[in-house]
């Protein structure tokens, strides 16, 4: 077998070397562009796990990288003045050049034919071979070639990084903050040798322009660096290599192989610099290549496998460095928290990492984390985990961050809570939550979103109410009603059958603008001024009677594409009067509705607001913040994040934790508590997104 | 265990007689299974899965006749309503609709219908085979009221919405017990996120031959089969159950994770698969 490599970086040599050692027969040549001992990069990471591989794959060479590495097992966020560190991690380093190295003798030794300086811009420039193998990178030239068949796309990060040196030993990998004049400043930096360490500064693209960076020459940005980070770097200066501000290119291709040619490491994938390293993708890449070459004959079949084995996870690695990088392109929000706190999200960024883990890492980090959540001056007392801290929400005291609420309930007669509501609500309160919610509660009879739907807008169901509050607050826990009007989704049958299934006999439906929820639902009458006097003083009695009935929080829900969801959309609302248009408009009458609301009650009162409609044109991040800002600027104790469901052809996501990321925005880009549901079935789900500062209440599913 | 298993009819393996699917049915119906699956496939030698079940309800008294899943958008939802609450009186109530957008472009191509647009079609034929039922203008009616139950299945967020909006639970389509928890869990989470009551049936399936006999043709027919997929056929085959203690991990990761109801697809059209499947269970 003929192997042409183009790409004498570690995944191009590391193929090399496996596959030459396998058999020695095989015709193995590496085209590279630069000189054996050019220098491009400092230092490369790999993690235990990886080291593992190379050691099954190839003993001499893990040996000697071994030798060389720098290991170290911390991480510290310098944050606020203040350096929080956490150990347990292990990570290993080793200088680029000192890995190339070490592949290149080994590639030599075995025979492998290594061509330096080689310039192989057309397929022609190559010997003939039986595989060609494209290891060149991001901006693979093999790739180009069949540019077709691989269907790559680039996606560029947010942030401008530049990639520099630092002759500063470092003891633990490190993250640095700094707020500047012109906006936030972070460093990602690591030791890879005895002496020197990989120092990489990012911040946002606006902070750059605004530091007049675009325009910086290679020595005016590394002195202005050196200022920023003085006490990261101790007074030691940073080193440039060609160094130039980018932004991160996120690559993905349709397909990897392509008859006899094959992709490999960054000229098939890259990965954010701040989840880990592309060099160790790179060449756990030309591990199963290699690998697949034993196990298959047929170099397509080799291929396919390579392709199959490696395609997802990848895929997991490049899914979870999107979030990795959000995270950063997000620390201007996340910078509001304490030192502590904002240490334990960047910890837990990419979803891979929880509270649980940490706590296996690094014991003692975690209940500092504890205690100082806590607040526990007095060491005798054992602060409990995050789940378990109280929360007070506007006077109201909740045992802990847990919420539960029932499944869809149905059963109701005109608005009369069934015997099942209060059976179901106190089975939740037993099982030891703080805080337990009601189902959509509504507070006119056409607010129904079905006709066995509960509400508050009867004489008789406060009392039916306030059964069902004594029985839970019997239990321990504290109660909110969750008041609501579906707008253009309610006369529709129980939900047993579906979701939106209109009724034979209809009520007459009210919305913004009449505009049905789906073609076959009828069509809501667009409001009048009247309409809206009706609901807002519905809204009004129902916090009355919730008053009566003893309930300790009310929270009213205006998400989901219900009557007050409706109005915030610009997909939904489409008046022309003081109720529509701008974002401004849009608001109006919710917060009017709100206002009304919390003049009648003087408890906590939470708000379920759209963080998304999940849809082309409507809320998107931006508006969602704005929303939530005037919520909480007109007195809201308590925001829950929801998303989708203002248009029924939206576009939603349903992994575990999938509302966390609004949760965040809006938690810690507003400044207001946040409450989040989604799929979170386990209290290790609660401690994680309570430590990091993601979300103060959490929902949980749990589904057995 | 609570977790119920059906076996396939081999009715998407190429080349089974016709005789083959009736004795299958008979002899499934002596086991120790719940439900009899059909695949669906327009562009292979497969047969109609709702033809195939309808020869097996004729066939069979207890099982449950199942699609797994059926290519909704390939046909016309009028003509569709017809054929399963035919196949729902026939079979006295035995029914169960699994439907999703399939996976193969040429299927969409063989049928002349649309390959873009699919989920949506898909979403408003879940809505529309009910309503067509009650208007009642196509009969016959499904033997029970408001027609069989609906799975959705696929892998998509959009596949855990529909199922969550429209249908009764959701239908795996195959992979380790891992993969289902995982989609499992975001179901779970898309019914509770539609607000709907209760829980979503959760059901899964795998491939399996039993028997030295029947790997080898197994792993061809996998290999045609899911050829389409690239080099995720490799995946596809190393998932294949060809040893009683696969089938009994399986059955186990997936009744750990919460399965409702597994099944078990042959990958040889063999009647003696049968018994071995049935002698490998826990």
């Amino acid at each position: 077998m003929r192997v042409a490599i183009v790409g004498g970086g570690p995944a191009g040599l590391y193929l090399a070397l496996l596959l030459k050692k396998a058999d020695r027969s095989r015709e193995i040549t590496v085209f590279e562009r630069n000189p054996p001992d050019a220098t491009y990069g400092w230092g490369v990471v790999f993690s235990d796990r990886t080291l593992a591989e190379f050691r099954e794959a190839d003993y001499r060479t893990y040996r000697e990288i071994t030798d060389r590495f720098v290991l170290w097992d911390a991480i510290d966020v310098w944050v606020h003045g203040e350096r929080v560190r956490c150990g347990g991690h292990v990570f290993a380093g080793i200088a680029r050049t000192a890995l190339l190295g070490i592949l290149q003798r080994r590639c030599a030794d075995l025979g492998v034919r290594l061509v330096f300086r080689a310039e192989v811009t057309q397929p022609s420039d190559l010997p003939p071979h039986d595989v060609l193998v494209g290891a060149d990178g991001v901006h693979s030239i093999v790739r180009s070639w069949y540019e077709d068949a691989f269907r790559p796309t680039i996606a560029y990060g947010r942030a401008r990084y530049v990639w520099l040196g630092t002759r500063r030993t470092l003891g633990a990998f490190t993250f640095a903050f700094r707020p500047t004049e012109w906006g936030l400043f972070q460093a990602h930096a690591y030791p890879y040798d005895g002496r020197t360490s990989t120092f990489i500064v990012e911040c946002a693209e606006t902070t750059w322009r605004r530091a007049g960076l675009q325009e910086a020459d290679e020595e005016q940005t590394l002195r202005r660096c050196e200022a920023i980070f003085g006490d990261v770097l101790r007074g030691e200066p940073l080193l440039s290599n060609n160094s130039r501000w980018i932004r991160f290119p996120t690559l993905r291709a349709h397909a990897w192989h392509f008859g006899n040619v094959v992709l490999l490491g960054d000229a098939a994938h890259t990965a954010h610099f701040s989840i880990g390293s592309g060099t160790k993708l790179a060449m756990e890449d030309a591990i199963v290549l290699a690998n697949a070459f034993e196990a298959h004959r047929d170099v397509e079949a080799a291929l396919r496998t390579y392709e199959g084995e490696r395609r997802p996870i990848v895929e997991a690695f490049q899914r979870a460095a999107a979030q990795s990088q959000r995270a950063f392109e997000t620390t201007d929000r996340t910078i509001r928290l304490d030192p502590m706190r904002f240490a334990f999200h960047l910890l837990t960024r990419s979803g891979r990492i929880s509270y649980d883990d940490l706590r296996l890492r690094d014991p003692a980090f975690v209940d500092r984390v504890d205690g100082h959540l806590a607040r526990e001056r007095d060491r005798l007392r054992l602060p409990p985990p995050p789940a378990h801290l109280p929360f007070t929400v506007c006077g109201l005291r909740l045992d802990n961050r847990v919420v539960l609420r029932p499944a869809a309930a149905c059963g109701a007669t005109d608005g009369v809570p069934a015997s099942s509501h209060r059976d179901a609500l106190a089975r939740l309160a037993s099982r030891g939550a703080g805080l337990v919610l009601t189902e959509i509660v509504a507070v006119l009879p056409e607010g129904r979103i079905t006709p066995e739907d509960a509400g508050l807008y009867r004489p008789e169901h406060a009392a039916g109410w306030a059964a069902i509050v004594g029985a839970v607050h019997a239990e321990g826990a504290r109660v909110g009603a969750v008041l609501g009007h579906a707008g253009r989704r309610g006369a529709t049958r129980p939900r047993r059958f579906g979701v939106d299934v209109p009724l034979r006999q209809p009520w007459t439906l009210l919305a913004p603008s009449p505009v049905p929820y789906l073609p076959e639902s009828p069509v809501p009458k667009e409001m009048t001024e009247a309409d809206m006097d009706a609901v807002r003083a519905a809204y009004v009695r129902a916090a009355r009677m919730a008053r009566e009935a003893g309930f300790d929080l009310l929270h009213l829900h205006f998400g989901c594409g219900y009557l007050l969801a409706s109005f915030l959309s610009p997909l939904t609302n489409r008046r022309t009067d003081a109720y529509g248009g701008t974002l401004e408009n849009r608001l109006r009458f919710p917060l009017e509705v709100f206002a009304a609301v919390r003049g009648e009650w003087s408890g906590p009162v939470g708000v379920a607001l759209p963080a998304s409609d999940r849809a082309r044109r409507g809320i998107g991040e931006a508006d969602a913040l704005a929303i939530a800002q005037a919520f909480r600027d007109a007195g809201c104790d308590l925001v829950e994040v929801t998303a989708g469901q203002t248009v029924s052809d939206d576009d939603p996501t349903y992994g575990p934790g999938f509302l966390v990321p609004f949760a965040d925005a809006v938690r810690n880009g507003v400044g207001v508590a946040v409450l989040v549901a989604g799929g979170l079935a386990s209290i290790g789900d609660v401690n994680t997104l309570v430590a990091s500062g993601r979300a103060d209440l959490c929902v949980l599913e749990p589904w057995d | 265990m609570s977790i119920r298993i059906g076996i396939g009819l081999p009715s998407g393996v190429p080349e089974v007689r016709g005789e083959v699917i009736m004795r299958w049915a008979l002899r499934a119906e002596q086991g120790p299974f719940a439900s009899l699956g059909v695949i669906d496939r327009l562009a292979y030698d497969s047969y109609d899965p709702l033809i195939a079940l309808a020869a097996a309800a004729g066939a069979t008294q207890r099982l449950k006749l199942v699609t797994a899943i059926l290519v909704g958008p390939l046909r016309n939802t009028a003509l569709l309503a017809k054929a399963i609450a035919s196949l729902d009186q026939l079979s006295g109530g035995r029914l169960v609709v699994g439907l999703a957008v399939g996976a193969r472009e040429e299927d969409y191509d063989a049928a002349g219908v649309d390959h873009r647009g699919r989920g949506a079609r898909l979403s408003e034929q879940l809505r529309r085979l009910r309503q067509i039922w009650e208007e009642g203008r196509i009969g016959p009616p499904p033997a029970r009221a408001g027609g069989p139950p609906f799975l959705v299945g696929g892998f998509s967020d959009e596949a855990f919405a529909r199922a969550a909006r429209y249908a009764d639970g959701y239908f795996h389509g195959g992979g380790p017990p891992r993969a289902f928890a995982r989609a499992a869990q975001a179901a779970r989470a898309a019914w509770v996120d539609a607000g709907r009551p209760g829980r979503p049936q959760l059901w899964g399936q795998g491939y399996f031959a039993l028997g030295d006999d029947a790997i080898e043709q197994a792993v061809r027919y996998m290999r045609d089969y899911y050829a389409f997929t690239g080099p995720f056929v490799e995946k596809i085959v190393e998932q294949l159950l060809t040893t009683p203690q696969r089938i009994v991990q399986f059955v186990e990761g997936y009744a750990e994770a919460g399965c409702d109801e597994l099944v078990l697809l042959p990958a040889v059209g063999d009647l003696d698969q049968i018994d071995r499947l049935a002698e490998a269970l826990p």
